[in-house]
């Protein structure tokens, strides 16, 4: 079962419930999919086993055999070549590595090369399976990423995946082909707004989908009004308390210091799984 | 001209709250709202749409399937595996590249524009809104993003404004790249939690290399003293100024709640003063940029 964690809105608490619901069940594979800011692993002790470079291919150009057509550059819908009556110029952050560029060079003079983007991490945290990646600064694509971090799914078992924020490419790269989908919000009016968001993409591609209210006591009623009219289940409340916050801001997960927690987390879980089922 | 941009790396660090605090206090700005898969700002300046423009972002491959003869070449070559078993095109998949309209044998794929979101200039309170709406789950947010500043900047032109202040977006991917670009100053706003520690450095790294001036300013900072202190000596072995602290304040979700930016919520309010000070700081780093 892949479970994916997103919420449209940053900062709402989605690393908080793919850490502390992974901790409370056994046998999980956890996916830090936010490869732009990775989180998940400073919030767990662990050890790295494997480290993958991510790369893309983007074009090389043998001048010898370029003719200047322009065939190229006519066709990459990214404008990531130029050409000029001489030159070839290759802008490689605005490729998307579709290979199009290759096929259509009537003269064979285009190749490709590899470009490192990223990295993904593989190792353990306790007895669970921990996969991050990491898009390096300055880069704009993280979706290579995504996928490679992706590609180490193993679906014999729980599989918890941790979603960057918003509600665009990266996110639907994150949640896509999940059975699940828990949605963390807070209930703010910004919360409910990008929870509003985040539901139209679910709904789009079609990934059932529950809600859980982060810092829950603070902004007003909205979420749950807005949860009660669309059907939207409630999975799961944590409340706003300052000692969760204070946990949280010194990296430690709040079930290891609330252990009562890791039985709603375990509930959580198997609402989900019923759910599913149903 | 001038441009601010209000950058974290971590989302809800605050940066939409300080961002919208900012504009109320600034006289003759034009802000962008630049996080346009999951924009806030419209929620606390109200603006009334003057214009709406349509953004056609990316291209989404279609088949004839009165021409396919199902011969796989298209699924052989896509590499985003966009084209399925029954030779169906994902559209969230589908990056829009063309691939497969070259290598069809019998012209049976083409590329169709589809709308991928609005931009809107708007009129608030307090000035001029350049922003927009990415429609749900769709691609090429950063080529919205420079839509958006583009507006900023034709209508601080048209104003003769000398200040174009940026909401960004979270992360350090294509929208924030082209949220900081060519950016003056830059606000990295930042939580003292572990997390947040982690992504403001990876967010002063983006400013650096963009040659963005970086300033940092401690939201929360009381939830985590220590690590406020860590954050202060990071700026200082890097040479970036703290521009100022926040403290946490339930005012903050109050003003949220009501529709406010927390300055015209509760001017009195420590917060208030707090994000004043940021605000004169970076203003003043702008203005002498200007001379």
């Amino acid at each position: 079962m892949i479970i994916s964690v997103a919420s449209g809105k940053g900062g709402t608490g989605k690393t908080t419930v793919a850490v502390n619901m992974a901790l409370s069940v056994k046998d999980v594979q956890l996916l830090d999919c936010d490869v732009e800011e990775p989180n998940v692993h400073l919030l767990l002790r662990h050890k790295i086993n494997e480290t993958k470079p991510v790369y893309i291919l983007v074009p090389q150009v043998n001048e010898e055999l370029c003719n200047h057509c322009g065939k190229c550059s006519e066709f990459c819908e990214y404008s990531a070549l130029f050409v000029s009556s001489k030159k070839v110029l290759i802008f490689p952050e605005l490729c998307h590595a579709c290979g199009g560029c290759l096929i259509v060079c009537p003269k064979n003079a285009i190749g490709e090369k590899r470009r490192k983007i990223g990295t993904v991490r593989m190792g353990v945290a306790g007895d669970m399976e921990l996969v991050y990646g990491e898009l390096e600064v300055s880069e704009p694509m993280p979706v290579p990423v995504i996928r490679e971090v992706k590609k180490q799914i193993r679906n014999n078992n729980t599989v918890i995946i941790d979603s960057p924020p918003g509600t665009s490419c990266p996110v639907i790269e994150s949640v896509y082909k999940s059975d699940y989908c828990i949605l963390v919000t807070e209930p703010t009016p910004f919360g409910l707004h990008d929870l509003k968001m985040m539901v139209q993409v679910l709904e789009e591609i079609k990934i059932p989908f529950g809600v859980v209210i982060n810092r829950a006591g603070i902004g007003d009623r909205k979420v749950y009004e807005y949860c009660g009219k669309k059907g939207v289940p409630i999975l799961l409340e944590i409340p706003f308390q300052r000692r969760v916050a204070e946990l949280y801001s010194r990296g430690i997960p709040f079930v290891k210091e609330i252990p009562e927690w890791k039985k709603r987390f375990q509930f959580l879980l198997d609402d989900v799984k019923e759910r599913l089922n149903r | 001209m001038k441009q601010i941009a209000v950058v974290s790396g971590k989302g809800g660090t605050g940066k939409t709250t300080i961002t919208a605090s900012f504009v109320a206090l600034a006289h003759n700005i034009v802000v962008a709202d630049c996080d346009v898969d999951a924009p806030d700002l419209h929620l606390l300046l109200h603006p009334q749409i003057i214009e709406t423009q349509e953004f056609k972002g990316s291209k989404l491959a279609v088949v004839d399937e009165t021409k396919c003869i199902e011969c796989g070449s298209c699924r052989n070559a896509c590499r985003f595996d966009a084209v399925n078993n029954d030779f169906q095109v994902d559209p969230f998949l589908c990056e829009g590249c063309g691939v497969c309209v070259v290598v069809c044998p019998e012209e049976a794929v083409s590329l169709k524009e589809r709308i991928s979101g609005y931009a809107f200039i708007s009129k608030t309170a307090y000035g001029i809104m350049s922003h927009a709406r990415l429609n749900p789950g769709e691609a090429n947010s950063g080529k919205l993003v420079t839509l958006v500043r583009h507006n900023a900047r034709q209508i601080a032109e048209k104003e003769n404004g000398d200040l174009i202040l940026i909401d960004g977006p979270p992360g350090i991917g294509c929208p924030v790249i082209a949220s900081v670009s060519g950016v003056d100053v830059g606000l990295a706003v930042a939580e003292p939690t572990i997390s947040g520690i982690h992504d403001l450095e990876r967010a002063l790294r983006l400013l650096n290399h963009f040659n963005v001036t970086p300033f940092v300013c401690i939201n929360m900072y009381d939830i985590n003293r220590n690590n406020t202190e860590r954050i202060i000596k990071f700026c200082e072995k890097n040479e970036v100024e703290v521009a100022g602290k926040i403290a946490f304040d339930p005012i903050v979700t109050e003003a949220m709640v009501a529709g406010e930016t927390v300055v015209s919520h509760s001017p009195d309010s420590r917060v208030s003063q707090e994000i004043k000070t940021v605000w004169q700081r970076i203003l003043r780093d702008a203005r002498e940029q200007i001379k």
